[in-house]
């Protein structure tokens, strides 16, 4: 203690170690600032990419085509109750023949009628059945243009030149029809009003959207208040022991459990023992819910500790009982954590296909659901399904539902910010 | 250089400490400790203390650090049984019933021997809500009228009222400090408790707040049984009618307070509060 020791001037050695330290300061916030960047651009670049590719799939082609109701045609006679059973598709044949009468041959008359969209004929049954006075008439009637023809409006340079899966003859039949101005671009309300559909041009989310929404509903519904109700239990009420880090250790472990486990799971256990339907959003909300819970539990966990414990002990202070402490002032303090959590794991559960590919959601499916039984599927399903069609309008549609898919992520993310606000500010 | 071992010595457990000296009973007793151990699994904290708090009297707690005078403050109103592993034995009474017996709600208890912390911790909700809870809680008010009342009242009693009359609907923690303080004081007596047991009320506190707080404490004793642990000796010759000086867990002396500063009888006593340690 008492050794002298030779005087040091702490200054000088604390200055020459500066230079080093500000040295690794700044290489640190260039790294932070580019990895930044980059992800940045990356996000930006896969953004603008999917968003030009979709642009096309907002708008539609529709054509205007002069039917002739010709009653012969219909194979109507006066007095005939039923207008269910006509003969739709010839009065589409010979009215698109009418319109086009310098065409001749079987196969470019086939040629003329696959311009027009495959359900020409049901807009004309409903037509009729609407107002049965038309027959006998020529009225005009707007129908889409099938999903090749549209492609090539949306791409050709010059209408008229043969382009891609467009034959020369078929370029100068939509030129015709373009000159006559018989076509028009229409922005595509029906790609959101309309279920899934084997045509493209007839193709729609509503259906996917609606099953990701009752799925989501149905997760939220179950995932939320369990998870939230175990985290609280666990961390406020549960004794400190071994069965208590056992639990721990096992909510640990389900968060790393591969997904289609969990499908697989639904698919013996709550289809085949307790007999719900497939492909049911009600299912696969189980089955997702039993794979969010995990992250929930240990989000809400993290969170509830993170309370000041003077809170509680304020509470308990005046005479609050443990219930009152946790579900007055502990929960309520932990609510955005929880939100963080819950988000979390909702959106790992938006974007999954595996567990519900076990339990039968994962199928072409033309109606839109109307209920939780009801045979559904989902956003990431709709696109690969799409994503996997030969036809090239489904190019355009996939970016749109990937679009579609990314702004209902958005949407749950801005309730969940808002409701996040809203408990902070308390 | 300091000579740390003399400072050593004054500390040390072997000053015998051999029972409390003085009077630490009282014969109108709110409540009424007797050879009470507390431990946290196997640390003895405290170690057979016996004392009572007087009725309608400030009773301060001194003593250096780690010397369990909070703990035994905390099992008081039975705080500590949020602690898994910390165990109280001996016999704590009060007004006669035991504090520990299994027919004592502890959510009853605390009721009525409300607690005051070392750090102000208004809950982050409205100043209104903040003293109203107490009473909400317990169904004190059987209407907004009369939670009003008490509200007003409570606030008034603590010497906030004038201070944030017109800003009730603000957040708690928006207060200052010392006003954090008095707001959790109006939080405590809005339940009307009978003891009020303070943790070093005024320890996060700067001087003209703790004056404020002291005063308070003086008007409180009127209706109130209060129990105060303190740092500050001049704080516990201010405030208090009866001093107890704790050291390693044990009770060392207790007495009037004005005989306890003026004239110890044990040796310990003299060297804390003389300033010699702690």
């Amino acid at each position: 203690m008492t050794k002298k020791t030779p005087e040091r001037d702490n200054t000088a050695i604390i200055k020459a170690g500066l230079s080093k330290r500000h040295r690794k300061e700044t290489i640190f916030r260039t790294m932070g600032l580019t990895s930044l960047v980059i992800g940045f651009c990356l996000v930006l670049f896969l953004l603008s990419d999917i968003t030009h590719k979709a642009i096309p799939a907002f708008h539609q082609h529709w054509v205007k085509l002069d039917v002739n109701y010709d009653a012969e045609w219909l194979g109507y006679e006066a007095g005939d109750s039923s207008l269910e059973d006509l003969s739709y598709r010839t009065v589409f044949r010979k009215s698109v023949y009418q319109m086009f009468p310098e065409v001749s041959g079987r196969k470019n008359k086939r040629k003329v009628a696959g311009l027009f969209t495959t359900n020409a004929e049901f807009k004309i049954r409903e037509q009729i059945i609407a107002n049965p006075e038309l027959i006998g008439t020529t009225k005009p009637l707007w129908v889409r243009i099938d999903d090749d023809v549209d492609v090539y409006l949306k791409e050709t340079q010059n209408i008229g030149e043969p382009l891609i899966r467009i034959d020369e003859f078929e370029a100068s039949l939509v030129k015709k029809l373009y000159d006559s101005n018989r076509i028009e671009k229409r922005f595509n309300f029906e790609f959101f009003t309309s279920g899934d559909s084997r045509e493209p041009e007839l193709a729609g989310v509503k259906g996917a959207l609606m099953g990701t929404a009752l799925t989501m509903l149905v997760t939220l519904l179950l995932s939320f208040p369990l998870g939230v109700a175990a985290a609280i239990y666990l961390e406020e009420f549960a004794p400190k022991n071994r069965w208590t880090d056992i639990i721990e250790v096992n909510i640990n472990n389900l968060a790393a459990v591969p997904s289609i486990i969990f499908g697989l799971l639904g698919l013996a256990v709550i289809i085949n023992i307790f007999g719900l339907p497939r492909s049911a959003p009600l299912v696969g909300g189980i089955v997702l819910s039993l794979m969010t819970l995990p992250t929930i539990i240990i989000a809400s966990r993290a969170s509830i500790k993170a309370v000041p414990p003077s809170i509680r002990e304020a509470a308990f202070g005046i005479g609050a009982s443990k219930v009152q402490t946790s579900f007055g002032h502990v929960l309520p303090m932990a609510m955005p954590g929880i939100l963080t959590g819950t988000i979390i794991g909702l959106a790992q559960a938006l974007g999954e296909t595996a567990p519900l590919l076990m339990i039968g959601m994962v199928a072409f499916i033309v109606d839109v659901p109307a209920g939780v039984t009801d045979a559904a599927t989902v956003m990431p399903v709709q696109i690969f399904l799409w994503a996997d069609s030969p036809e090239r309008a489904f190019l355009a549609k996939t970016s749109a539902a990937i679009l579609v898919l990314l702004g209902f992520l958005f949407a749950m993310n801005a309730s969940a910010s808002y409701l996040r606000r809203r408990f902070e500010s308390n | 250089m300091v000579d740390i071992s003399s400072s050593e010595s004054l500390v040390s457990a072997e000053t015998i400490i051999d029972g409390t000296v003085g009077d630490c009973f009282s014969d109108d007793a709110k409540m009424s400790m007797r050879n009470v151990n507390v431990y946290y699994a196997d640390n003895q904290a405290i170690n057979n203390v016996s004392l009572d708090l007087a009725r309608k009297q400030v009773t301060a707690l001194i003593g250096p650090s780690g010397c369990g005078k909070s703990t035994f403050l905390r099992s008081i109103n039975r705080m500590n049984d949020t602690i898994p592993i910390c165990r109280v034995e001996g016999s704590l009474t009060l007004d006669g019933e035991d504090i520990y017996a299994k027919k004592m709600d502890p959510v009853l208890l605390r009721a009525r021997v409300g607690m005051v912390f070392q750090k102000p911790n208004p809950f982050p909700k409205s100043i209104y809500e903040n003293v109203a809870y107490g009473p909400k809680i317990h169904g004190l008010a059987s209407n907004k009228a009369e939670l009003d009342e008490i509200v007003v009242t409570s606030l008034q009693k603590a010497g906030l009222f004038k201070e944030v009359k017109d800003r009730l609907e603000e957040p708690g923690t928006g207060l200052s400090g010392g006003q954090q303080q008095r707001l959790c004081i109006a939080r405590t007596i809005a339940v009307s408790p009978e003891v009020i047991l303070m943790d070093e009320p005024a320890s996060a506190l700067d001087p003209i707040a703790t004056a404020v707080i002291e005063e308070l404490i003086d008007e409180l004793k009127e209706k109130y049984t209060i129990a105060i642990v303190t740092h500050s000796m001049q704080q516990a010759a201010r405030v208090s009618q009866k001093t107890a000086y704790f050291h390693l867990g044990q009770l060392v002396e207790m007495g009037d307070t004005n005989q306890i500063f003026t004239n110890p009888s044990h040796k310990l006593t003299e060297n804390y509060i003389t300033g010699r340690f702690g």
